[in-house]
């Protein structure tokens, strides 16, 4: 894969931006990657992408304020040199910072998968027969049978959609 | 078990699978995290020990996990870790990592733990073909068994709460390994990349994050792991796949019947080379053995089976090299070995083949 400023040398920077929303790969060699500013130190650098293109409020906010995560002493400065988290209460002490951040990566800000303890995020029972369901659609692409996986296919979705509304119904508390 | 225990088997992926002509392996992964622990990289050493120790002891125990291999990384030595990175069981990252990180792998290598890599735990399952449900119901019983045992950090507003929010919520990285010949002769490759980057996926190389495409291998899988269910990615990303092994068949199709030439010289010249050259890089391997793996599935080589490319993919890598010598190879040594040992295959398959 050539560069896509020069035209000319093999791209071996593979970059994803988010910008305003929309995700981009920007494909660089080296020598374009260092001129467009990139900083290639710390590989690909998520948190600076992100951070540095005004889709958090963070960047260069309150410097002096310096907040600190109370559980495990992370600075934000931190998180932006390291693209890590200290701890899971980050997502706390971070929440102003991180939450754009969050939505402009996956477009959302709430879960809605799987949970600790609850096999599946689904009750035992449907559990089955998804997974009996999940055996015929193979089978079913496998001897390309099409409108069969996809009669399986939507069953298994409005299985899944049904039965997780009803779910967070009976759950309630937090 | 021990590392050079794997070396006698194909690995999970190296067998028959459905579309295994495009579609070489599934593989899903999950992040988690102990709750109320420091994340491995800013936990420091003493506290990822203590992980290592609470964690590796109970998942070996552990009904899926027993009798497989339990390894912390500086217990074995650089080629060994390269092997383990070679057969996808760990991660560039991993490698780096000493003290208080390792690996718990199942036998036959479909269900692996890396230990206090990026996260506390990332457990993996890997099928051949394109099996990406499947692959998430070895993956979720696993996770269910480990939940039983731990606490993970998990908040109701983001889910599985991991050190780098690109994975948080479902934690979830399914991703698929397509071999795509066709594509890449009938130069159609470009377009397909963007329309998957273009909704959202990502495409790497075979050897994960910032490789260039090599043997005509890549690796897709989701990048948003919020905010959507995991069944609903590894369906989402399942039906992307049938569409390009489609648009695959397709390229390979109008390559037997446009350039049916130009195609059977590009299969024939890799055959050519491969049985008698004494000296051949990495890289070059690959690329031949793409074009063999090519002319098997399209009826052209007839003596080979594809069981025996496929292994050879793996063998030539230098890490499985130098396991099969028993000692390290410089790079040269290296061209050389890995040339004897294909012509070797080659012609072992050959022999079979005239005997059938």
């Amino acid at each position: 894969m050539l560069c896509e400023r020069c035209q000319q040398r093999e791209a071996t920077i593979h970059l994803t931006q988010v910008v305003d929303g929309e995700v981009k790969k920007v494909h660089l060699c080296q020598k374009c990657a260092e001129e467009a500013g990139f900083d290639l130190q710390g590989s690909v650098s998520v948190s600076d992408i992100l951070l540095g293109m005004g889709v958090g409020k963070a960047q260069e906010s309150t410097p002096e304020k310096a907040t600190r995560c109370p559980r495990c002493g992370m600075r934000l400065s931190d998180f932006k040199q390291r693209e890590r988290l200290g701890c899971p209460a980050c997502y706390d002490a971070f929440a102003d910072e991180l939450m754009p951040l969050i939505k402009a990566m996956h477009r959302s800000e709430r879960h809605v998968g799987k949970r600790p303890g609850e096999a599946g995020g689904l009750p035992m029972g449907v559990r089955r027969e998804l997974e009996q369901l999940r055996g015929a659609l193979e089978s079913a692409v496998a001897e390309e049978n099409y409108e069969e996986a996809a009669r399986l296919r939507d069953r298994i979705r409005s299985l899944e959609s049904s039965e997780s509304a009803e779910g967070d119904g009976e759950r309630g508390q937090p | 078990m021990k590392v050079d225990d794997l070396l006698r088997k194909p690995g999970a992926w190296l067998k028959r699978g459905s579309r295994d002509d495009v579609v070489v392996s599934s593989r899903v992964r999950l992040a988690r995290n102990l709750a109320e622990r420091l994340f491995p990289e800013w936990a420091g050493e003493d506290e990822r020990r203590r992980i290592w120790d609470e964690v590796s002891g109970v998942l070996c125990g552990l009904p899926q996990l027993q009798r497989g291999l339990c390894v912390e990384t500086s217990e074995i030595d650089e080629v060994s870790r390269r092997f383990l990175f070679e057969r996808h069981l760990i991660s560039r990252e991993l490698i780096r990592k000493r003290r208080g990180s390792g690996l718990v792998v199942r036998g036959d290598e479909t269900l692996a733990v890396m230990i206090n890599e990026e996260d506390h735990l990332r457990l993996q399952s890997m099928r051949p073909g394109l099996s990406l449900g499947r692959t998430l119901n070895m993956v979720n019983d696993l996770d269910d068994a480990v939940a039983a045992e731990f606490t993970y950090a998990f908040s109701r507003r983001l889910g599985y709460l991991t050190a780098c929010p690109s994975n948080v919520g479902t934690g979830m990285r399914a991703s698929v390994m397509l071999h795509l010949p066709g594509l890449v002769l009938m130069n159609e490759v470009e377009p397909i990349v963007r329309g998957l980057t273009k909704i959202g996926l990502a495409v790497r190389g075979l050897w994960g994050e910032g490789t260039e495409i090599s043997g005509n291998m890549l690796q897709v899988s989701n990048q948003v792991t919020l905010g959507v269910k995991e069944d609903e990615i590894a369906v989402n990303l399942e039906q992307v796949i049938m569409e390009v092994v489609e648009h695959e068949h397709n390229a390979r199709l109008r390559l037997m019947e446009q350039r049916g030439e130009v195609l059977r010289d590009h299969v024939g010249r890799a055959y050519g080379i491969l049985g008698n050259a004494h000296l051949v890089s990495t890289g070059e391997a690959l690329d031949l053995l793409s074009g063999l793996r090519l002319g098997v599935d399209l009826g052209i080589l007839k003596d080979i089976r594809r069981e025996t490319i496929d292994e050879l993919m793996v063998l030539t890598q230098p890490g499985h090299l130098q396991k099969l010598a028993g000692r390290r190879l410089k790079a040269r040594e290296r061209d050389r070995v890995r040339a004897d040992l294909i012509r070797r295959r080659l012609k072992a398959g050959e022999d079979k083949g005239a005997g059938d």
